[in-house]
């Protein structure tokens, strides 16, 4: 089990979810300090998804309990939304509605004091205030991916999820989100972010985990990282699983930091031997 | 209780803005509508047409038919463009968005209606006086209660396959008080009979939609997740 030190914005504690006799997260433990920033990594289907979904109170675990600044998630669901900003590979959009109008409608629903002008200023700071009245369908991806971090972020989220945020990107609006991702975290803001991209991953983490089959494999303490090390780490955790994930607890600082690692030190290592989702960012497959 | 009114409007206004800006949902529901009372006029004899039965029985095929492609929409549109999750983020307690889209649901039922019954009344020469009010408020107590019953309908069946049929079977049979209510008063009212005719089916119409927007309240949580 992850224990930062510090107060945990989120803790969760022998989380269990099944979608009926499918058990896809397993007595998962996790806490993540307020302010940190978590990254979690994880071959498909390992629970990425599902965890950020409990998290956000989309789905309601099995088993085990979840509490956020303190608030259980079972108790006070409606009250525990409010703290939650999740952004996706989906939008949550509406196509029809003009960029402005989306944000108002979402400041509305989140009661933000005075929608009409936090929806102003978001866009404003994404860049999107020459086309806020425009409707939402005739942007491009990389448009509506900000626009998704502006309707995420409008009602001030004490906790960002960020499910797969680079998805369908080309990658000069990867590049702008990553750079977006860096500005939006403030002291107060805990940030868990589900990704398969290791560079931006890396980049943007205090701290990075592993999930396998449902539970917490690796877990790696402060950066910097090197990233062939990390991806040779990731690589013998992933195989190494056998279905039982429970190698992670012991592993507590990490020997994937990789001493002197710089940002630097992630480009273009190749470092895993493998030209394939290594080389395009990607962690690879177990 | 402003503030939860005011989000219940919220969630309408913004269906109605999406339905009217892609237009072909509402132009498929009047086109529906219109098509039945065709059909219908070309089917049947003319004494037949001057029958208040048989007019009230057209009315209705016209309006329910349109109302369940409205009640289909207020989910599948949210799962369209993916908005569904993103709605149910939203600090809200999950009976507002289930009275949100009753009312959108209503509104679209209700509007289509009227399209409907006006082309109704031109091509059966329908001569309507003060029953055009009164036949409009049987149409809305319709209206509700379909949406009522279709909008938590359209929920279950949100992620299931050929919803469009399973919709159909799950509502029908629950509208069937409803439809008869709405059936009595109308032959009361396209007949010029009196008013007295119409008893206590108005009443029954109230009750049913109070019944079902109760229920709808109560488990439409459970029925999201």
């Amino acid at each position: 089990m992850w224990k930062a030190e510090g107060v945990g914005a989120v803790e969760v504690e022998g989380l269990t979810f099944s979608f009926g006799i499918t058990p896809v997260l397993r007595g998962l433990d996790l806490v993540v300090e307020r302010g940190s920033t978590l990254t979690i990594f994880g071959p498909n289907g390992a629970g990425k998804t599902t965890l950020l979904k409990v998290l956000a109170g989309l789905l309601v675990p099995t088993q085990g309990s979840v509490r956020i600044e303190g608030m259980d998630a079972m108790k006070t669901p409606t009250a525990l939304r409010r703290l939650i900003g999740l952004i996706s590979h989906q939008t949550y959009l509406y196509p029809q509605l003009t960029g402005r109008e989306n944000l108002e409608f979402y400041g509305r629903m989140y009661r933000v004091a005075d929608p009409r002008r936090e929806a102003r200023s978001m866009l404003e700071q994404m860049g999107l205030a020459t086309v806020m009245d425009r409707e939402v369908n005739t942007y491009s991806r990389g448009m509506q991916q900000r626009l998704s971090i502006a309707r995420a972020l409008l009602h001030r989220p004490r906790v960002l999820l960020l499910d797969e945020p680079f998805t369908g990107l080309d990658h000069q609006a990867r590049g702008s989100l990553a750079s977006l991702l860096g500005t939006v975290g403030d002291e107060e803001r805990t940030v868990i972010m589900a990704t398969h991209d290791i560079d931006e991953g890396l980049g943007l983490s205090d701290r990075v985990a592993v999930l396998v089959r449902g539970k917490l494999a690796l877990e790696t303490g402060a950066p910097p990282w090197e990233r062939a090390a990390f991806l040779a780490r990731y690589r013998e955790t992933v195989a190494g699983d056998g279905g039982d994930a429970s190698s992670g607890s012991g592993d507590g600082g990490g020997g994937s930091e990789g001493g002197g690692g710089s940002g630097d030190d992630r480009s273009g290592d190749g470092g895993s031997g493998d030209g394939g989702p290594a080389a395009r960012g990607e962690v690879p497959p177990a | 209780m402003r503030t939860a009114l005011g989000l219940v409007w919220t969630i309408a206004w913004k269906d109605l803005r999406c339905e009217l800006r892609a237009a072909g949902g509402i132009i498929t529901m009047v086109l529906l509508g219109f098509l039945v009372v065709l059909v219908f006029s070309f089917c049947l004899e003319s004494a037949a047409r001057e029958s208040a039965s048989a007019r009230s029985g057209i009315l209705w095929a016209a309006f329910l038919f349109p109302g369940l492609v409205a009640v289909g929409r207020s989910f599948e549109g949210e799962k369209e463009v993916q908005c569904l999750e993103g709605l149910l983020l939203c600090p809200v307690d999950r009976s507002l968005i289930y009275l949100g889209k009753l009312l959108s649901s209503t509104i679209l039922c209700w509007g289509s209606g009227l399209v409907v019954l006006v082309f109704f009344t031109a091509l059966y020469n329908v001569g309507l006086g003060w029953e055009w009010p009164a036949l409009l408020g049987i149409m809305l107590l319709l209206a509700a209660g379909l949406s009522a019953v279709g909008t938590l309908a359209a929920a279950v069946t949100v992620g299931v396959q050929a919803r469009g049929a399973l919709l159909s079977v799950l509502v029908l049979p629950l509208l069937v008080p409803l439809l008869v209510a709405a059936a009595r008063c109308s032959v009361v009212l396209l007949g010029s009979e009196p008013w007295s005719g119409l008893g206590l089916w108005p009443v029954l119409m109230a009750i049913y939609d109070v019944v079902f927007v109760a229920v709808g309240i109560a488990i439409f949580e459970f029925v999201v997740e």
